[in-house]
């Protein structure tokens, strides 16, 4: 009933928003490509120290082409090698391929003898090549030949085969092979072959059907399903193994990755079907490191930035703030640039403030949406006045850039709605403080004065330690809203040192700190005496923040007693807590109390006693060995029993000495087999020689 | 009366004395061996006493060891007795055997648990 009806019109609101498709909350501020950029690619590519390589040349070539700075400041632009490399028979691929950039870029030579030696050593290359990056400098070369002298020949002789040879290294997630004999699958293989097909392509559109170009706009698809994000809406490329040794790391590879997507998109007119914010997240990526330290990383960023600036498929859109602290006391405007990606103009286009979220209540926006003037000699967005429903704190504000012209759309990517902390500071505004001695019971004032907390104050008050000192004071802000500051804090010092802080709480506006003293006679370890007085209130958007000194007051504490805690001892050097400290002795289990030897000895005497009784009392009963069989044999067997109870005995005084319970029982085995064989023998003959004295 | 009591308890002990002088001799070498085997026991459970039972494990090894052997020398006593119906056709010698072997056992295990 409610519920069927409702529930299609709450699946359209989720599609509905779905279909918006940018609610990816993207909250860090970038900026685009400028001036330190341009500096910093100067020092970086003139610093070597050293004449740089063909590949470096080419790098430092390319960077200032994309910053529009001059070659000359790099100092030589690596004619003579090109040349060189050019001529040589005995060049790479890779040496040619980047000797034909830095020609491309620096335009050495267009002598067409030299560029169909050039034609005809890749061609071969082609025709015996077995990696991936051979493919690349090989079809790279020859589409260069082709831009700087048309009328070279650079047909492949077999650019189907080429192709398919290469989509044959792409692996089932859209990641590519080095070569067929190597099994790793790598991201930036990936942006390295899409160049290259994107060549081949560019070479021989004929020949390339379009189902296989389908198949790799499947095997792009596939890879983007695997574009890595952070939180904050950046998309970058990374390699799934990053132990190998051919890791690169992830700039290198997500920007490869552009260059690679961004050649293919332009040489065929294929669909790709990769939503915006994904371009606006690789442009956050790239833009988000700011200036590198190091030349290559320049070069990676830098030319990634250039193919997404014009890219067929969709040109990330970059919007930037000078300044994310605005002060409600300077009157500060709220000032939005919106670039591309090398700072270059936008296309027409409205911004909206959809939303100013405080830092505290996340979900209500204080204002309401609002579109931002345009001024188009500053090339930025304004507002002229900040909402008065701005007050001091910090606050999220919700960009959202609206295109006017439908065709641009399609091609630019917005990155919807967009997050930026903004903080806004002001002063605050501090009055009708007071501090003032009550007595305690009644609640009566007994001295007050007036504070005046724009400056340092020099009361002097006294009290005992039966009253109660309080202090307030009112704060808010300009808009005359009020205001909990991170610190507000009141600090007591004695002459000796000892310090106590209080915080100082509040309700509203007022701010009101009582100290009651005769609850804080043992705090303050019953120290009478001169107290300084310090107030504290601050916080990171309060343009006033103050620690003012306020006076003295008197405090009469009563005498300490005898067991009061004593002040910790404040040492003179703060860091002397960090010193060494004294070495603690263990105490153990305090051992037993054991008796005097000569007691023990004494009974150890007495146990004797009895056994010595015993033998006495043995020869009183007159015992003889009478039964003792004389014959040899059972004599013999009759010695050996008594021997044989005698080494158990034995063993057991060695058991008991230092032996262990396994060698003994071992020992005893062995023994005790004996003593059994020959106790038998001598008692089973006692026992018959006494059978036959009874029948006798 | 008095008196008669007195002349009662010496009169037993007489009677006691003379039956015992009829024992055979090996049965009186045993119950010497019963009554050193206790005092040795007494003079030890005295010591402790006075000493403190520190090293218990010790104490009781020794006092078991001499209360074990007596009782192993009282079973060998009745086994030996020759008015003892019940084992009248026990050999001397295979009692005595078992003496030995259990004592043997016995003072294993004291001397593991002497420590």
């Amino acid at each position: 009933m409610a519920d069927r009806r409702s529930m299609p019109v709450s699946l359209l609101a989720i599609i509905a928003t779905l279909s918006i498709g940018n609610v990816v909350a993207a909250s860090s501020v970038v900026h685009p490509v400028s001036d330190p950029h341009r500096s910093a690619a100067v020092e970086l590519f003139t610093s070597a120290g050293r004449s740089l390589s063909l590949e470096e040349t080419y790098e430092a070539l390319r960077t200032f082409e994309v910053l529009g700075i001059g070659k000359a400041e790099l100092r030589s632009d690596g004619c003579s090698s090109v040349l060189d490399v050019l001529k040589l028979a005995s060049s790479s691929p890779k040496e040619l391929y980047y000797a034909l950039k830095v020609n491309q870029l620096s335009k050495c030579s267009s002598e067409r003898a030299v560029f169909e030696v050039a034609a005809s050593r890749l061609k071969a290359a082609l025709s015996d090549v077995s990696s991936l990056l051979d493919y690349h400098y090989s079809v790279g070369g020859l589409v260069l030949i082709k831009d700087l002298s048309p009328d070279v020949d650079v047909a492949l002789t077999d650019a189907k085969g080429t192709f398919q040879s290469i989509k044959a290294l792409s692996q089932s997630d859209g990641r590519w092979r080095y070569g067929s004999n190597n099994p790793e699958s790598s991201t930036y293989a990936a942006g390295v072959a899409l160049d290259t097909l994107a060549g081949i392509v560019k070479l021989e559109d004929s020949e390339i059907g379009s189902s296989m170009i389908s198949a790799v706009s499947n095997d792009i698809k596939k890879l983007f399903d695997s574009i890595e994000k952070y939180d904050d809406g950046t998309f970058y490329f990374d390699e799934k193994v990053v132990e190998s040794l051919e890791y690169r790391g992830p700039l290198a590879t997500s920007s490869v990755v552009v260059v690679g997507l961004s050649s293919f998109a332009s040489a065929t007119s294929e669909k790709i079907d990769i939503p915006g914010e994904v371009f606006s997240g690789l442009a956050k990526f790239f833009l988000a490191i700011g200036v590198p330290g190091d030349s290559k990383d320049l070069f990676y960023q830098i030319n990634a930035l250039a193919c997404l600036e014009d890219n067929r498929v969709s040109i990330p859109l970059i919007l930037s703030l000078p300044a994310t602290v605005l002060s409600l006391s300077k009157k500060d405007q709220l000032k939005v640039r919106v670039t591309t990606v090398l700072g270059a103009n936008s296309p027409p286009l409205k911004l909206k403030l959809r939303q100013a979220l405080k830092s505290d209540s996340a979900d209500i926006s204080v204002i309401d949406s609002q579109e931002l003037k345009h001024d188009s000699s500053g090339g930025f967005y304004y507002l002229d006045v900040l909402p008065d429903s701005i007050d001091v704190g910090k606050y999220k504000f919700v960009f959202q850039i609206l295109l006017e012209d439908p065709e641009h759309k399609k091609s630019y990517a917005t990155g919807g709605r967009i997050h930026v902390p903004i903080y806004v500071s002001g002063v605050v505004i501090v009055e009708n403080a007071v501090i003032s001695v009550l007595d305690s019971d009644l609640g009566t004032v007994d001295t007050q004065k007036k504070l005046d907390l724009d400056k340092q104050n020099d009361i002097s008050l006294s009290a005992n330690h039966l009253q109660k000192l309080r202090l307030s004071f009112q704060l808010s802000t300009p808009r005359g809203l009020a205001y909990t500051p991170h610190q507000a804090f009141l600090r007591l010092k004695h002459e000796t040192k000892v310090e106590h802080i209080f915080v100082v709480g509040n309700s509203g506006k007022q701010f009101e700190l009582v100290l009651d003293f005769l609850r804080l006679v043992e705090k303050f370890y019953y120290l009478s005496g001169k107290y300084e007085l310090e107030l504290a209130v601050g916080d990171s958007v309060m343009e006033n923040s103050f620690l003012w000194p306020l006076g003295y007051i008197e405090l009469d504490m009563p005498e300490a007693p005898e067991k009061a805690p004593r002040p910790p001892p404040v040492a003179a050097d703060p860091h002397s807590r960090f010193e060494v400290k004294a070495e603690i002795q263990h105490i153990f289990r305090a051992p037993e109390k054991r008796p005097p030897e000569a007691l023990s000895l004494a009974f150890l005497g007495l146990s004797f006693l009895p056994f010595i009784g015993f033998l006495g009392g043995l020869l009183r009963l007159g015992v003889n060995l009478k039964n003792f069989p004389s014959s040899p044999v059972p004599a013999t067997f009759a010695f050996l029993f008594q021997v044989g109870i005698g080494a158990v005995l034995g063993l057991y005084m060695l058991f008991w000495l230092k032996l262990d319970l396994f060698t003994t029982l071992k020992v005893l085995g062995l023994l005790g087999t004996f003593l059994l064989l020959v106790g038998h023998r001598i008692l089973s003959h006692l026992a018959a020689t006494s059978a036959k004295m009874k029948s006798a | 009366m008095a008196r008669s009591t007195g002349e009662d308890a010496q009169a037993l002990i007489r009677s006691l004395r003379s039956a015992y002088a009829a024992t055979p001799k090996n049965l009186k070498i045993i119950d010497l061996y019963v009554a050193f085997a206790v005092s040795t026991a007494l003079i030890q459970v005295v010591y402790m006493a006075l000493v403190g039972s520190f090293p218990f494990n010790s104490f009781l090894s020794g006092v078991l060891s001499c209360v074990g052997t007596a009782v192993l020398a009282v079973c060998l006593r009745i086994q030996l007795n020759k008015d003892n119906k019940e084992f009248k056709d026990l050999a001397p010698e295979r009692a005595f055997a078992d003496f030995v072997l259990c004592n043997l056992v016995l003072h294993l295990v004291i001397m593991n648990f002497l420590g």
